[in-house]
């Protein structure tokens, strides 16, 4: 079908950009909603195999490469333009709606690249359509983290570049297809750059920071885009790259479990959530590193199920943020008395991260604890049931015990504008649907051939303890006033530790290390700056910094001397 | 007849326009005529270029005399490519400068700048095309010479003082080269550069050869302005009219590089020079110092021009690194970026040039708020300014592709790193005026004056960039062209026959 409609996957949403440049009012609002839709039924349209492929300096390169592990990318990324342009629709400003509508272009034009060439143009097309969303917020603190951001990013492309030279030297070859660590020598360079390249996007820890940092400073309705692509398409490439790469199963698994105390003492609800991305990427990477189809199909299905449920929580607290502008957990609380509807949407996507069955995330996460167990990773598979009850707990329960319920902080707003209220139900539908007819949604759309079945009695029994559970620790906690009313922590066990151990230590190691860094920071500054201030051009006609300055023309003679005595003595004892 | 005399006329023809132009006395005309001229002779090297390509070396001897004891013009790849680059360049230049020198230069000395421009290609296409060591000093020299009058021709004071350094380093390096090429003589008894050849390679191991190839080596390096010998080129480009600026760093130069790799290629031969003389280490060490260093002080500078200058040192770092690698790749990228940076710093000072006219001045604070003023060409900049980072779809991309492939062949991991590092300076210097151009408001006292440069300057301009780009595009001409020259000049180095 659909054989008038044959274009490269990204350029719809390209074209809806452009549109978006130069349209105003209902008729933009109007062409940007459909664009999404004609990007999807384009896609639907195309069949599986290489398109448009040429030649480029001697490689083969194929920009269009539809197999199913693209197509599921490809998929979920309109539905989450889909969802987030309708999230949007109020917004007035330009520069937003643009640089959206191109960020999802090239995240689409990233998990079609067949090759790692067209992989890298999108890689860094990705970084600089992203920045004009945390600049958009318009403030100095947006200003220097979106720099931050996209120092990262590019940082993150170049070496991405480096080692897919180096790859297409070795190999002859640009094809972006299963890369793997074990190789020996140069090989092992480029593969451990990509490596690298991949997983700073894709927020290793260590390589985290930029996310935290930036993701909260973006606009209300940035964020949303910003959750559903940038990490997405890394997990993609490292699915396509380092399946079963046993490295990627303790990368992972940190991942899930670090962001938990960090996220437990943070009080911006959107950095919240912006660690609790990290958490649930760990559990994909976990996922990609197990590397059995089950456990590759568990991974993609939870980035298809997080966008959705994530992008539901983001866009409740951009609900938030927008009606009261705060979103800091201790100025919030009592909301849901003026804002039911978000409320209780906020509760699904809530129950969706928690992996509650008959929730989106149930489906997925349990695929991949499932794997984890089936090839013998007991201690992995610890790990995650901590990091599931972790999630629960800060994300689950934190996030809408905060802002809707707590202690009443007295804020009256009303209900967020229709278009938000409908992106979100949206969403919360999708969450549901997906939870309760798996089959007919996200496992139709698997890429590796595996039965699998979440609703079975251990599944369902064994999830349903830990959060009953957890539930319990909450409520009994709460009533027993152990609580401060501020910090409603409801782990397990051990909370304390870090709710009062950790976070003094990490403070005092923190203050130590930061009074080091800024002494080593300051000097180094201030050398640079020393060096700099004395080779600047600074003086109106005659430049005096020690760059600028020109040798008169006696010193250029020596020099020649100079050179010409080394050559003949070289040349002598040659 | 012109058939057959082809091969001198690139030469001929500028020499003989040059005393016309002086005859004719009036500024028009000349122009007109400087044009027509140059426009012929890049055809002639187009169509010169072309029939080497498919048939092969060129020889011409001069006067009926044959080689070695004549004069010989020969032309191969590597000549004939960089000719066109040089004829073409030196075209867009006089299309430009017709409006250019009208701020920059007095009327009186108009009819000078055409017939100094004129020499100075009949000198460097002489460079290009000429067989005979000898001959190709005597057409340094005319080109010099002509150099140094085109840069003191400013209104600018200041131009006298860059003009006479210039000229005492220029001449010592011609002497140098001289003085190298009288020791070949000497031990040889030849001046014809294949005849050079074959009787050096007789010669294992000779004292006086070895002199002769520091003295030229010094020189050469002086004349392409090689760390730590560049000194004299900030300010004679700096304050150099534009039009010449932009004419000498998109081609004189670069005629010294091709010079370089004609001694150490086709006349003391590759193994002799890198291998047994170790030059490539040396040569490779000033390269990078002079990537970085000159970048650096590009970054540091006030005036627009002597940004440029500094980069175009560090550009002529990026070749001689090419060099510098002993393999056809790198030769063959250093030839490529011989061509292709012409193509970028012609534009880039074009653009200058246009600012000057506009606005007098060409310091980074007359560029703010360009981008609204002159959006043609700040886009030009802009254009030209990403080819020189070595954005991908750029010439400058290319380049640098086969730089770092080069690199990589030898294993030489630092050199790759070195070159993507070089790059990021250059997106600091190129930065820093983009910015004033785009996020700056203008000062109030330039705001009346600014409206876009005249057609005149941004047609030549605007081929240039278009050129940075299909070039970056489709790159079968260019590559093509270098790789043929590389892999020819490399065979020559190994040429063992000797002649009774």
């Amino acid at each position: 079908m659909n054989s008038l409609l044959m274009l490269p996957p990204f350029l719809p949403l390209l074209i809806g950009a452009i549109f978006a440049l130069l349209l105003r009012g209902q008729l933009r609002n109007t062409i940007m909603v459909l664009t999404p839709l004609v990007g999807a039924l384009n896609l639907y349209g195309l069949d599986s195999g290489i398109f448009w492929s040429l030649e480029f300096m001697g490689y083969e390169l194929q920009p269009v490469r539809i197999d199913k592990l693209s197509l599921m990318f490809g998929y979920l990324f309109h539905i989450a333009s889909f969802i987030a342009i309708i999230y949007a629709l109020h917004v007035k400003d330009s520069v937003q709606h643009v640089a959206s509508l191109a960020y999802a272009a090239s995240a689409v034009g990233a998990v079609f690249a067949g090759d790692l060439l067209t992989l890298f143009i999108f890689w860094e097309l990705l970084a600089l359509t992203s920045v004009f969303l945390i600049w958009a917020r318009r403030t100095k603190k947006a200003y220097s983290s979106g720099i931050r951001y996209l120092i990262i990013q590019v940082l993150s492309g170049v070496i991405l570049l480096a080692g897919l030279l180096i790859y297409a030297k070795l190999n002859n070859s640009l094809l972006f297809n299963e890369i793997g660590l074990e190789n020996q020598g140069l090989a092992q360079l480029s593969a451990w750059l990509i490596f690298i390249a991949f997983g700073i996007k894709c927020a290793f820890p260590f390589a985290h920071n930029w996310l935290t940092d930036s993701y909260p400073e973006a606009t209300p309705t940035g964020t949303i885009f910003l959750a559903s692509f940038t990490t997405k398409v890394a997990v993609y490439a490292l699915a396509r790259g380092f399946p079963g790469t046993e490295l990627l199963v303790w990368i992972g698994v940190t991942m899930a479990c670090f962001p938990i105390f960090f996220a437990v003492i943070e009080n911006d609800l959107r950095r919240v959530l912006a660690y609790s991305m990290i958490n649930q990427i760990g559990f994909m990477v976990v996922g990609i590193g197990i590397g059995t189809s089950v456990a590759l199909n568990g991974a993609v299905a939870h980035a298809f199920n997080d966008v959705i449920f994530k992008g539901l929580l983001m866009m409740t607290m951009g609900a938030v943020l927008h009606m009261t502008g705060k979103i800091n957990g201790s100025e919030l609380g009592g909301l849901y008395k003026s804002m039911p509807k978000t409320t209780i949407l906020c509760i699904v996507g809530a129950a969706s991260i928690s992996a509650f069955p008959l929730f989106s995330g149930f489906v997925s996460k349990s695929m991949i604890m499932s794997a984890a167990v089936a090839e013998g990773y007991d201690i992995v598979w610890l790990l995650l049931l901590f990091a599931a009850a972790g999630v629960f707990h800060h994300a689950g329960i934190k996030i809408p015990y905060f802002a809707f319920f707590a202690h009443d902080s007295g804020i009256r707003t009303t209900e967020p504008p229709k278009n938000m209220l409908i992106a979100m139900t949206l969403a919360a539908l999708a969450c549901v649907t997906i939870g309760t007819f798996p089959q007919y949604t996200v496992y139709a759309l698997l890429p590796w051939d595996a039965s699998y079945q979440p609703y079975d009695l251990t599944h369902v029994l064994t999830q349903l303890q830990l959060l009953f559970f957890s539930a319990l620790a909450f409520v009994w906690l709460n009533l027993r006033h152990m609580y401060p009313p501020e910090l409603p922590s409801t782990n397990l066990d051990a909370d304390w530790i870090y709710r009062r151990f950790m976070p003094n230590i990490i403070k005092r190691v923190a203050a130590t290390m930061f009074n080091a860094y800024s002494t080593v920071e300051q000097s180094a500054i201030a050398s640079i700056k020393l060096m700099i201030n004395q080779s600047y051009d600074s003086e109106e006609a005659r430049p005096k910094g020690n760059s600028a300055r020109l040798w008169p023309t006696e010193t250029m003679v020596i020099w020649v001397a100079v050179l010409l005595a080394t050559y003949l003595v070289l040349y002598y004892v040659l | 007849m012109l058939e057959q005399n082809l091969a001198a006329l690139p030469i001929i023809l500028p020499l003989i326009a040059a005393p016309l132009a002086i005859i004719l006395g009036r500024t028009m005309p000349i122009w007109i005529l400087a044009t027509l001229v140059s426009g012929c002779a890049s055809i002639i090297s187009l169509q010169l270029l072309d029939t080497v390509l498919t048939t092969g070396v060129i020889s011409y001897a001069v006067g009926g005399w044959q080689a070695p004891w004549g004069i010989e013009l020969r032309i191969d790849t590597a000549n004939a490519f960089v000719l066109v680059a040089v004829t073409a360049i030196s075209t867009l230049v006089l299309l430009f400068s017709k409006d250019s020198i009208v701020k920059e230069i007095d009327c009186s000395k108009h009819a000078l700048f055409y017939t100094a421009h004129l020499l100075c290609l009949a000198g460097l296409s002489g460079i290009l095309i000429t067989g005979d060591a000898f001959n190709l000093f005597v057409f340094l020299e005319i080109s010099s010479l002509a150099t140094y009058t085109l840069v003191s021709l400013a209104r600018d004071k200041r131009c006298l003082t860059a003009a006479f350094r210039y000229l005492v380093m220029g001449t010592i390096g011609a002497t140098f080269i001289l003085i190298g090429v009288g020791l070949l003589y000497m031990k040889t008894g030849t001046l014809n550069m294949l005849d050079l050849a074959t009787r050096i390679d007789l010669y294992d191991s000779s004292r006086t050869i070895n002199t002769g190839l520091a003295f030229i080596i010094v020189g050469v390096s002086i004349k392409l302005a090689l760390f730590p010998l560049h000194m004299w080129l900030p300010p004679a480009y700096t304050h150099a009219p534009s039009a010449v600026t932009a004419f000498l760093a998109s081609t004189a130069t670069k005629v010294a590089v091709y010079v370089m790799v004609r001694f150490i290629f086709t006349i003391f031969g590759a193994s002799y020079v890198f291998h047994s003389m170790g030059m490539e280490t040396i040569l490779m060490l000033f390269a990078i110092i002079a990537i970085f260093k000159c970048s650096y002080t590009a970054a540091m500078q006030k005036n627009v021009k002597s940004t440029l200058a500094y980069s175009s040192v560090a550009q002529i770092g990026y070749m001689v690194l090419g060099i510098s690698l002993v393999n056809v790749t790198g030769l063959m990228s250093g030839l490529l970026h011989i061509f292709n940076h012409a193509l970028m710093k012609g534009a880039l000072f074009m653009a200058v040039g246009a600012v000057f006219y506009r606005l007098g001045s060409a310091d980074i604070s007359a560029f703010k708020g360009l981008g609204k003023r002159m959006p043609l060409t700040m886009a030009a900049f802009t254009l030209a300014g990403l080819s020189i980072i070595g954005v991908p779809l750029t010439v400058g991309f290319i380049s640098k592709w086969y730089l770092v492939t080069a690199a990589l062949e030898q294993s030489h991991w630092f050199i790759a790193a070195a070159v993507l590092g070089g790059s990021l300076l250059a997106v600091v210097y190129i930065g820093r005026i983009l910015e004033a151009a785009y996020f700056q408001e203008p000062d109030e006292a330039n705001v009346a004056k600014i409206s876009e440069a005249p057609l005149s300057m941004l047609i030549p301009m605007w081929i240039l960039v278009i050129a940075n780009i299909y070039f970056g595009i489709d790159t079968s001409f260019t590559t093509e062209a270098a790789q043929h020259a590389a892999e020819l000049l490399f065979q020559n180095g190994q040429v063992m026959e000797v002649k009774p």
